[in-house]
């Protein structure tokens, strides 16, 4: 059966169209988790969870992480670290993680940071306001946008929302939802005036979830486990049979 | 020749006592300031030197353990018997020197036990993890069997000699599964990976490179062991590894090529780009030239020639690893990562360990001395004439 993002779950949507670059979602977030900063950084980090970017021409591009459906990082994290809730948003217990940094290798977004300069270092990545979602308080950053670039709501709504946003203005967007079907869909959707590659985002991610791929050679073990045990008895078997009947053979002839 | 002879401190101890010093202090600074105070680890580059050469050639390189174990003592291929011991070492330490190098990659070093608790199936981390601690606890269980021996516990050692069959058997199956799931780490990042390395059956890959890359080994230690010991190579036993690797070596890269050709990226190889010139890089010395070299039965027959070609299926091990832990990501992530001095320095430390321990052992256990269990009898095959040391045969 094919894999089905949950409708209900907490999902926001984020407009090119209607960003004006004031970062104010940037500060509120910096705010919201007690990190210092302007909010104008270009880059995500430890203290960083999302970031506006000028694109030019007047666009600006929100980065911050994708939530998706079926996260690379939970798949990834040898501890089950990260927690795809119910709720909607990818949720990081830090007292689990090791510090292997396979999720920062197998997100497709680029999304998870570390804290390179701490002696006990965790993984950083957006909690998506899990704490304030679950007392269904909105996200820091859609509360703060003055322009409802960003908003929230159910996965379902906010699809629902973006294709009344396309048919209603078929010129002003890129026919196409960002996060609607990439790797399995996402809690985070795009909507831009222009194709997603013009504005530096991932595209040919494909729509089959990411952990699928790995699943396909891990889901393996059992029968390389059993195909190996029974083989190799089978031939240790026959070897030293073999060896056996040899030299009882010896034996006789002389 | 006696241990504790003589020692006389030439070249390369000293170089490798100034790494030690230069480690220790790197081994503070990590503790003390983080992970990036010495590495060019960064969040596009996640994954560096400590992870594509330590943990990646460690494990792979390491492989000859579980190859020539199954060989012997599963297809009964007795000939091989007098390298098993110097090839169980070399496993034994490689993944230890693995454990100890994953104590400076590692963020929370101390946390490393969690995967035994925090169960997650569906991350190749996870089953990597059991399969290293499962696999260092045979290969220490393999390996105490020479322990024994020396101590003159007999008791012991006949409980391990009884034992021994069923944890190559394990083993070979735990090996099978973590060099092949070291490939599927990267399963998961088809968007990052390039072309020439990305593969679904990237497992296979690692897996069939790894046998390669452990029988190269072989030759390698060997050569290291009998310089140790003072004493000759079993050049007749050589020759038939290097005839292995070379079928190895065939069997990996048809499988390679055909993939590739199946996936119909077989033009990248010649674009000319950065990741087409490392993947050349890497063929040309790990594959095509030993090839050609293990074909010609003057290089088999010459130990210096068969060393050579089996350090170049090494180097292009190694490189290949590096390949798709690092170059080949770098198009996808922008930018490139070198790794810093510091890193360089505890991965020196860690292969100067190796080497150091590999020879006391063989120094210090009965590596060759092999003792044959009473009820085997006398290999059916003539004794090759060529016989510089004497094969441990009792008929």
């Amino acid at each position: 059966m094919a894999f089905m993002p949950n409708p209900k779950s907490r999902a926001l949507l984020f407009d090119v169209t209607r960003c004006i670059g004031c970062h104010a979602c940037a500060q509120a977030c910096k705010e919201s988790h007690g990190f210092t900063g302007t909010g104008e950084e270009t880059e995500l980090d430890a203290s960083t969870y999302t970031v506006v970017l000028d694109k030019g021409d007047d666009r600006y591009l929100r980065r911050m992480c994708m939530h998706c459906a079926d996260p690379s990082c939970a798949s990834a994290c040898p501890v089950g670290a990260f927690t795809k809730t119910e709720l909607g948003p990818v949720v990081y217990d830090g007292s689990k993680c090791l510090g292997c940094r396979y999720c920062m290798v197998a997100c497709p977004f680029n999304v998870p940071r570390y804290e390179w300069s701490k002696p006990v270092p965790v993984v950083r990545k957006c909690d998506g306001c899990f704490e304030r979602q679950r007392e269904g308080t909105p996200t820091a950053c859609t509360e703060a946008c003055p322009a409802e670039a960003t908003v929230g709501g159910t996965r379902e709504e906010m699809l629902a929302e973006a294709r009344k946003r396309i048919a209603e203005n078929p010129g002003t967007y890129h026919p196409e939802i960002y996060g609607e079907h990439e790797v399995g869909g996402t809690n985070v959707f795009v909507l831009s005036p222009v194709p997603f590659e013009q504005l530096g985002m991932k595209v040919g991610l494909g729509t089959e979830p990411l952990p699928n791929l790995t699943w396909a050679a891990l889901s393996k073990i059992p029968k390389v486990v059993g195909v190996g045990a029974v083989g190799l008895s089978a031939i240790y078997w026959i070897t030293h049979r073999r060896q056996d009947v040899a030299a009882a053979e010896r034996g006789e002839k002389e | 020749m006696r241990p504790n002879e003589r020692f006389r401190p030439g070249f390369w101890t000293w170089f490798f006592a100034l790494i030690l010093a230069a480690a220790s202090v790197v081994t503070v600074l990590r503790y003390w300031k983080g992970l990036g105070a010495v590495a060019n680890l960064s969040d596009r580059f996640p994954w560096g030197l400590w992870v594509g050469f330590d943990v990646l050639c460690g494990v792979g390189l390491a492989a000859g353990g579980f190859t020539i174990t199954t060989a012997v003592y599963v297809f009964n291929l007795k000939r091989f018997r007098p390298i098993v011991r110097p090839t169980i070492i070399t496993a034994f330490l490689g993944y230890i020197l693995v454990a100890v190098g994953l104590m400076y990659d590692l963020g929370k070093p101390w946390n490393i036990w969690h995967p035994m608790v925090m169960w997650n199936p569906r991350s190749a981390m996870f089953e990597v993890s059991w399969c290293v601690m499962l696999y260092l606890t045979v290969l220490a269980l393999e390996f105490s069997g020479m322990v024994f021996e020396r101590l003159g516990w007999k008791r012991a050692v006949a409980i391990q000699h009884a034992a021994t069959v069923p944890l190559v058997i394990a083993g070979a199956i735990i090996s099978t599964l973590h060099q092949s799931s070291l490939g599927t780490f990267y399963l998961i990042t088809p968007g990052k990976l390039h072309a020439l390395w990305y593969t679904p059956l990237l497992p296979w890959m690692f897996y069939l490179s790894a046998i390669a890359g452990g029988l190269a080994m072989m030759i390698v230690e060997s050569r290291l062991s009998s310089r140790a010991l003072g004493r000759g190579l079993e050049m007749p036993l050589l020759m038939s590894i290097g005839k292995a690797l070379f079928v190895a070596l065939g069997v990996y890269v048809t499988a390679r090529l055909a993939d590739m050709a199946g996936r119909g990226v077989l033009g990248e190889i010649f674009t000319g780009s950065r990741e087409a010139r490392f993947f050349q890089l890497e063929m040309a010395i790990g594959v095509i030239l030993p090839m050609a070299l293990l074909a010609l039965p003057a290089v088999r027959r010459n130990s210096g020639r068969l060393y050579g070609a089996a350090l170049l299926v090494v180097a292009g091990f190694v490189v290949n690893r590096l390949n798709v832990s690092i170059t080949g990501l770098e198009g996808a992530q922008g930018g490139h990562y070198v790794p810093s001095i510091a890193e360089g320095i505890i991965t020196l430390m860690l292969v100067g360990i190796g080497i150091a321990a590999f020879g006391l052992a063989v120094r210090f256990l009965p590596v060759m001395g092999e003792v044959e269990e009473p009820e085997l009898v006398a290999s059916t095959e003539p004794l090759p004439t060529r016989v510089l040391a004497p094969v441990p045969v009792r008929s």
